[in-house]
């Protein structure tokens, strides 16, 4: 029990020393002081609550995934039966219930649109099938979602609205942003040193989506402000700030195109009319699908639509062969420019909510750094003089075997890139507290073995033994809850888990083993017949 | 040295001679718990509640102009009943609007109704300085207050099923009903007060359940240890010699641990008030419980001296019987 060979020696040793160094640039950190460049410094994270920063937890819209999709599904459907030959004519098309159905004018047609149908079906090679397909009555297609091409959709959508929520930050210019997917439909970001999060806010929004689509102009006006659509259209508000503000537009649902093909995005002033505005220009794609729409539709009035708001209507005064446009109607110099940030990097394919804001000012957490060391400082100093007043010697060793842990604590929450939040240092105090346990519980069972007149070194290897298998329990169960606690709720809470688990770890460690082998060590040295404990 | 004993030695006092009064008593105090939290209800922060809560500081003032920010944030559109609150400073506020009913099913209501109030304030005062923003929507709360309560279950099961396997089944209920009491203590305590219950109170309960186990446990083994020791004794009297032998123990390790929270209590940053509160609470109910109640229960659930003694089987008896060792055919355990 008592009896420490050399490679245990080291063992111990050289853990205790690692954890110290690993520790040492977290303590010197606030002192001021600084560490020379080229010397690795493993150093704790501070989580944005002591380090200052804005935590935006967004969630997609995955309805709108699955509407948007449904919508592609029909114009391709209605493309692929126009290009057969000989063409299938279809009509009474639907998507209402979140499926796609249309009736075959001809009934014998049903094997080649089958047929056609199939690849729009499948997917791509590879991937999990996209689509049901029923006929009713011999004639009604009916295709509906399958979960896992909707789940891919969504999937998909994230991936890249995570991308485009990167480019987005990185062209705001801030620092170190962490950009990380959580679940299905959920993206954090977390941007430290960011007190306002408005303008991200603005900007993440913003889905930038840019659409061309034909003026329904056999609308009747009535209708349209009543918010009844003529059948093969839709109707968009106009956005405010423009003159129509209040108003609204019914356009074409398809045939228009999208503002996804865009090489660049530039605010500026428009010279004509001296208004903000922002120019786009289409990569060739784009600049193609342009001029086909602008040369079928001249004299024809089209809607530039942000976002389901219409910024304008002009038409079409000749073709538009260049592939560059200009956007105008509501913009001042700010909205301009957050526009043409958003339409550079790319349109989110899906809308994102912002469902969970978390901002702390930098004297925020630096106060509560402070308070908590104060703290802290004062809580370990009391615990200590009561362990030195209660086990004299045995408390010495437990206030060693305490520091050695809090070093450890540090040390292991370096080296694991760990974060050290503010209920974390509730999690540092509660440890110093109860981290002595372990030794009060030993140094008890000493006091009461010796009582019952065991010999000194009985009863010191006795304490340790029959201590161990509650501390063992007593931990087992806080690593439990601790554990538990990990798996619930936010960072702040979970980097209060982190410290607590850790600090059960080493006060165990530090209880068990190292004050066991001071202890062994005095000892056998002096061989002392009494002890005062 | 003359080292100091908080505990006398050889202490023996007779806890559980006033089992059943103190028994009634904890459970009549836990009904009433649940009773507040019930009619009182708890006071959600944002964490469970949805909505905003804004921390600032008016950096030119002796103090923050509480009345004025709740009439002009009461005046703003689609913003509910802001509730004004000093915290930490005179000129340190918070201000807290819970969900409007209205923001049902729109997840962006709270962070828009944040940014109407961040804007108004900073338009409003030239010297308030916002030092922390929280903004929950209904959803995200919703999922919060979900992961609460399944995470304290989850807490309680888990380390009453572990102290069954390593001790015995009357053990683990017996913890589990002390850490019962002490979870209901502490919501009562947080109904009662209209203490703003939020996400790290959660994490401190979970802590309370860690260790207030703790010293359940100590002085479950002590009664395992005794129980094997003397066999001849009287369960409440073994029970009584096993808490007045961890005495020493119990009283030290909750005061470490007391001395090690309080300064944090009264120095610490105001957000962490209520989760070293709730701990600090915590401490006391758990350390009453493991005396009071998790050891009585063991009598009534019928532990015997002979718990922890390696049973005979019926295979065992008819073997002995063969050789003759034993005379009855009546096995001890069917």
């Amino acid at each position: 029990m008592l009896d420490f060979p050399v490679w245990k020696r080291l063992t111990l040793w050289g853990l205790t020393l690692l954890a110290f160094i690993a520790a040492v640039p977290s303590l010197i950190g606030p002192t001021g002081l600084t560490i020379p460049e080229d010397v690795p410094t493993p150093e704790i994270n501070l989580g944005l609550d002591l380090a200052g920063g804005s935590h935006l937890l967004l969630e997609a819209k995955s309805e709108d995934v699955a509407a948007q999709r449904l919508e592609n599904l029909e114009e391709s459907v209605r493309q692929e039966m126009r290009r057969a030959e000989p063409r299938i004519r279809i009509g009474d098309i639907s998507t209402a219930n979140d499926q796609l159905s249309f009736i075959l004018d001809d009934a014998s047609d049903i094997d080649r649109a089958r047929g056609l149908l199939e690849p729009l079906i499948e997917g791509t090679v590879g991937s999990t099938r996209q689509w049901d397909l029923s006929v009713v009555d011999g004639q009604r297609m009916v295709l509906t979602p399958t979960d896992g091409g909707t789940a891919q959709a969504v999937d998909d959508a994230l991936e890249s609205a995570t991308e485009v929520v990167r480019r987005r930050i990185d062209l705001l210019g801030t620092r170190e942003p962490t950009i990380i997917r959580q679940g299905d439909t959920r993206i954090v970001v977390q941007v430290p040193g960011l007190e306002d999060p408005e303008a991200l806010k603005e900007l993440l929004g913003k889905t930038a989506q840019l659409e061309f689509k034909l003026v329904d102009e056999s609308a009747l006006p009535t209708n349209v402000e009543a918010g009844i659509a003529p059948p093969g259209s839709q109707i968009f508000p106009w956005a405010e700030g423009t003159d129509r503000e209040g108003s609204s537009l019914a356009v074409r649902r398809l045939g228009g195109i999208r503002g996804d093909n865009l090489t660049n995005a530039q605010a500026g002033v428009d010279p004509e009319t001296n208004e903000d505005a922002v120019s786009i220009t289409f990569d060739s794609a784009g600049a193609r699908k342009f001029a086909q729409l602008s040369t079928e539709n001249v004299g024809k009035t089209f809607a530039i639509i942000l976002d389901g708001k219409v910024l304008s209507a002009p038409y079409f005064r000749e073709p538009i062969l260049g592939g560059a446009a200009q956007i105008s109607g509501s913009f001042d110099a700010d909205s301009a420019n957050t526009l043409a940030i958003s339409l550079r990097s790319g349109a989110l394919p899906v809308p994102l909510e912002v469902v969970e804001q978390r901002t702390v000012g930098p004297d925020l957490g630096a106060d509560s750094i402070r308070r908590g060391m104060l703290a802290m400082l004062i809580g370990s100093l009391a615990v200590i003089t009561l362990m030195i007043a209660t086990y004299g010697r045995f408390g010495i060793y437990a206030t060693i075997a305490l520091v050695f842990n809090i070093a450890g604590l540090l040390g292991i929450m370096a080296i694991g890139n760990f974060t050290l939040t503010l209920p974390g240092i509730a999690g540092f105090v509660l440890t110093v507290g109860a981290a002595v346990d372990a030794n009060v519980l030993i140094n008890e069972r000493i006091r009461e073995e010796r009582k019952r007149g065991r010999k000194v070194i009985a009863a010191v290897e006795n304490g340790y033994k029959e201590a161990s298998r509650a501390i063992y329990d007593a931990n087992i169960t806080n690593f439990i809850s601790g554990v538990l606690l990990l798996s619930f709720g936010s960072g702040p809470v979970r980097g209060f888990a982190i410290v607590l688990i850790i600090g059960l770890v080493t006060s165990v460690f530090t209880a068990l083993l190292l004050t066991r082998m001071w202890v062994a060590d005095w000892l056998r040295g002096k061989r002392p017949s009494d002890i005062n404990i | 040295m003359k080292l100091l004993k908080l505990v006398p030695a050889n202490t023996n006092i007779k806890f559980l001679k006033l089992r059943v009064p103190f028994f009634v008593g904890s459970v009549l105090l836990i009904i009433a718990s649940w009773a507040l939290v019930f009619t009182q209800g708890l006071n959600y922060g944002v964490d469970f509640a949805g909505g905003q809560e804004i921390q600032a500081t008016f950096t030119q003032s002796e103090e923050a102009p509480i009345p004025d920010l709740r009439e002009r944030i009461g005046a703003l559109d689609n913003v509910g009943d802001p509730v004004v609150q000093r915290f930490g400073e005179a000129n340190q506020v918070s201000i807290r609007v819970k969900l409007p009913p209205e923001a049902e099913g729109n997840p962006e209501f709270a962070n828009q109704m944040t940014s109407a109030i961040v804007t108004s304030l900073e338009s409003n005062y030239n010297d308030i300085q916002i030092d922390a923003v929280n903004s929950v929507s209904g959803k995200v709360s919703g999922e919060f207050r979900q992961s609460a309560v399944t995470a304290l279950l989850a807490a309680m099961l888990a380390v009453a099923l572990y102290i069954w396997i390593r001790f015995e089944w009357q053990f683990g209920v017996g913890a589990l009903f002390a850490l019962f009491h002490d979870v209901s203590l502490t919501l009562g305590m947080f109904a009662l007060f209209q203490l703003e219950f939020s996400l790290q109170i959660i994490a401190a309960i979970l802590a309370i359940i860690g260790y207030s186990l703790n010293d359940t446990i100590v002085v479950y083994d002590r009664i395992r240890e005794n129980l094997k020791k003397y066999r001849k004794m009287q369960l409440p009297e073994l029970l009584d010699l096993s808490v007045n032998e961890t005495l020493a123990r119990t009283v030290m390790t909750s005061l470490t641990l007391l001395v090690a929270m309080l300064p944090l209590l009264f120095f610490g940053p105001a957000s962490l008030f209520g989760l070293v509160a709730a701990i600090t609470a915590g401490l006391f109910f758990g350390t009453y419980s493991s005396v009071y109640l998790a050891s009585p229960i063991l009598i009534w659930l019928g532990v015997t001296s002979t718990s922890f003694v390696p049973q005979e089987t019926a295979a065992d008896r008819q073997e002995k019987i063969a050789r003759g060792e034993a005379k009855s055919a009546r096995p001890i355990v069917e």
